[in-house]
């Protein structure tokens, strides 16, 4: 008997009542919609910066074009598409129960999070030597400077938080307190810091390469 | 609720992620194939936006999982479509911005 039966009979029980009232949204666990909520509210954050790049950029003559070499972002991008394939091994991994590979894989897919925000930093640098920072740049306008520092900084950020996620998550994996939901939830996230990745190289870099 | 509760074992292997995982490698590098090309910068920028559209889709697809769950995929999409619209209706100031103000030429 369905539950709508259970209703027009006018005897809903407190336990259908209840089952009910906790039936999750998509069938989906609480901690996992929770994190596709923050991801829709994310993109529209990161939305909102590319856009207004794009209409700063649109609108400004003479735009810098300063980036002469595709060779360090191309294997940030390598680096971090590439962590994305661990991360999916390693929710693959705890879902078989093999505690001992999700772990290393998750410590894999950290690492290669260390070394694409090593990456990043080197280039920072790069660019301040070059005497660029937030309100200024040699290149033209400082706009230049303050949307790339700004886009690319938010990004860095969210790849230092789910560096610090993935260590934390996996040591309490290995401790026995999480489990593979937690690993997919934080993978999720992972997921989404690339994915922000694939605009951001675009609209940023490839579209700022001088000829 | 213990059904949703308990974890799902995603459909399709190691095999499937890869493959994913090379359509992703392969559209990035188209992406950079078409940085070099001679080319406006309006084509330029369809072009890779189209492509980093497609490589977006196949990841929260097959990577985030979403083409297991049609009502949470509407969800997401039908939302996250309505705020990306939403922030468009400035685009024209830009151009006017740039083409239509005299201490702009």
């Amino acid at each position: 008997m369905s539950q709508a039966d259970f209703s027009i009979h006018g005897q809903v029980s407190r336990t259908s009542a209840t089952e009910i009232m906790t039936e999750p949204a998509f069938s989906v666990p609480a901690k996992k919609m929770a994190m596709w909520l923050f991801i829709i509210a994310d993109t529209a954050t990161f939305a909102g910066c590319l856009v207004a790049y794009g209409f700063i950029r649109n609108a400004t003559p003479d735009w810098p074009r300063p980036f002469h070499s595709i060779i360090n972002v191309a294997l940030m991008t390598f680096i971090l598409l590439t962590s994305s394939l661990t991360m999916l091994i390693a929710v693959r991994s705890a879902q078989k129960d093999d505690k001992a590979g999700a772990f290393r894989w998750m410590m894999i897919t950290a690492v290669l999070g260390i070394l694409f925000a090593v990456l990043h930093i080197r280039e920072w640098l790069g660019m301040i030597g070059e005497g660029a920072t937030l309100f200024h740049n040699p290149w033209g306008t400082p706009l230049f400077s303050s949307a790339f520092f700004s886009i690319t900084g938010l990004h860095l950020l969210h790849v230092t938080g789910g560096v610090v996620a993935l260590i934390a998550v996996g040591i309490r994996y290995q401790g026995g307190r999480y489990n593979a939901d937690d690993l997919e939830v934080t993978g999720l996230y992972w997921h989404f810091v690339d994915l922000v990745w694939m605009f951001v190289v675009p609209l940023i870099y490839l579209m700022n390469l001088s000829h | 609720m213990a059904a949703a509760e308990t974890h799902s074992h995603q459909s399709g292997g190691i095999g499937k992620d890869v493959a994913v995982y090379v359509c992703l490698l392969v559209l990035a590098g188209i992406q950079f194939v078409i940085a070099y090309q001679d080319i406006s910068a309006s084509q330029m920028f369809v072009r890779m936006l189209s492509v980093a559209i497609i490589e977006g889709g196949l990841a929260l697809l097959f990577f985030m999982h979403l083409s297991e769950n049609r009502g949470l995929m509407w969800f997401v999409v039908i939302f996250t479509v309505a705020v990306l619209l939403g922030m468009q209706y400035g685009w024209t100031d830009s151009y006017r911005l740039i083409d239509g103000v005299p201490w702009s030429h």
